[in-house]
């Protein structure tokens, strides 16, 4: 018997090893708890950010999309104009090659959209994530104008069946909001997990402020573009891969 | 003409209509149901079954809830507080009408029916889920 018990508390002594262990780059089973308490407001210290590896993204995969339009409570079934806060899109090159990857909100540092509101409803978190206070737009759309990656949507209809966790209505604009309930729970944004649980692991989730995360090292280890970097707009959203 | 009666005549009158007003007034106190505060107008019926007290004085939330939530909003929206005592989904899940789980869709419901009966525009629910969803909050009051 005593044999026995040996042998289970090995095999439980290894388990809890390998939940330690990271599943994919930046993702682990248990992470040790870091997360601010829900008193606690949003710091400057961090930035959130994402960087996709374009190769691993596969052009007949949209599990990040889907799992979105779920997180959210969007439409599932789409218009020509209903919200769509992340997209897939084919990029073709001159010899006529072809990648697929996700395009949402960039979570810019100077972000054009904050800059024409006529309101302060578009504004950026101490964190960096870019979002819209619906209680104060007035749905003038400027922002859409404004945005260069075009992941703003206007709500056109009534909305019912909200998510508790996002709010959403007719007349406003909004974009992706980088998951912020989630992050604010210390989890990651349904398309990271989305990606991740669809095998590809193509989309990395960390703080860009702090040297030492996954995504740090790995934009500072390979090279990364931003979208559209000739406006300067220094985007949380990196890519790797184009 | 009444100007021409003489002031005592004109003083017994108020007397009389006083005991008049009197005698119907105390009657209709009387029949006022237990429990419920007398009033000649009708109050809103709210179908509110949470259990425990509220997250603060019952007659304090009636003049304040809508200070306290848009001051929560303003603080869950620009910094990222979610402290739930003073949340407005904390508010759904406990006051949700125990048939429909929801605070509006009738008169009973626990928002719409005062905020009807009141006449003031409720429009928090045009964007925020009006259904009690208790797994969705952090976890108990913060």
């Amino acid at each position: 018997m005593k044999g026995v018990d040996h042998a289970r508390r090995q095999i439980l002594a290894w388990g809890a090893a390998m939940a330690g262990v990271a599943i994919a780059p930046g993702i682990t089973l248990f992470d040790l708890a870091h997360g601010r308490p829900p008193s606690e407001p949003a710091s400057r210290t961090k930035r959130w950010g994402m960087l996709v590896d374009v190769n691993r993204c596969s052009a007949d995969c949209n599990a990040c999309v889907v799992a979105c339009d779920r997180e959210n409570g969007l439409p599932t079934a789409k218009t020509a104009t209903s919200a769509q806060w992340i997209r897939k899109v084919e990029l073709k090159d001159i010899r006529g090659a072809t990648k697929s990857l996700p395009m949402m909100c960039q979570h810019c540092a100077e972000p054009p959209c904050v800059d024409v509101c006529p309101t302060g409803a578009s504004f950026k978190r101490a964190d960096g994530i870019v979002l819209v206070d619906r209680h104060t737009c007035i749905g003038c759309r400027y922002c859409m104008m404004a945005c260069p990656y075009k992941a703003r949507s206007f709500v056109h209809e009534p909305v019912s069946d909200q998510k508790p966790d996002v709010p959403r209505g007719k007349g406003c604009v909004e974009s992706c909001t980088l998951c912020v309930h989630r992050i604010d729970r210390d989890q990651l944004p349904a398309c990271v997990e989305a990606c991740a649980a669809s095998g590809h692991h193509a989309i990395l989730f960390g703080d860009l402020n702090d040297p030492g995360s996954e995504i740090s090292k790995r934009i500072a280890a390979v090279a990364t573009r931003q979208v559209r970097a000739d406006l300067k707009l220094d985007t949380g959203v990196r890519y790797q891969g184009i | 003409m009444s100007r021409a009666r003489s002031p005592a005549g004109s003083v017994c009158r108020r007397w009389v209509v006083l005991v008049a007003l009197l005698a119907v007034a105390v009657p209709a106190q009387a029949d006022a149901p237990s429990g419920a505060r007398a009033s000649r107008v009708p109050q809103p019926t709210v179908a509110a079954t949470a259990a425990g007290s509220c997250v603060e004085d019952t007659a304090f939330m009636r003049r304040n809830h809508m200070e306290l939530i848009r001051h929560q909003r303003d603080l869950t929206v620009h910094e990222g507080i979610r402290t739930t005592r003073h949340s407005l989904a904390n508010c759904v899940n406990c006051h949700a009408d125990p048939k429909t789980g929801r605070v509006t869709g009738s008169k009973d419901a626990f928002c719409e029916g005062c905020h009807s009966y009141a006449a003031v525009k409720l429009d928090c629910f045009e964007c925020h889920a009006d259904r009690a969803q208790a797994a969705t909050a952090t976890g108990s009051a913060r």
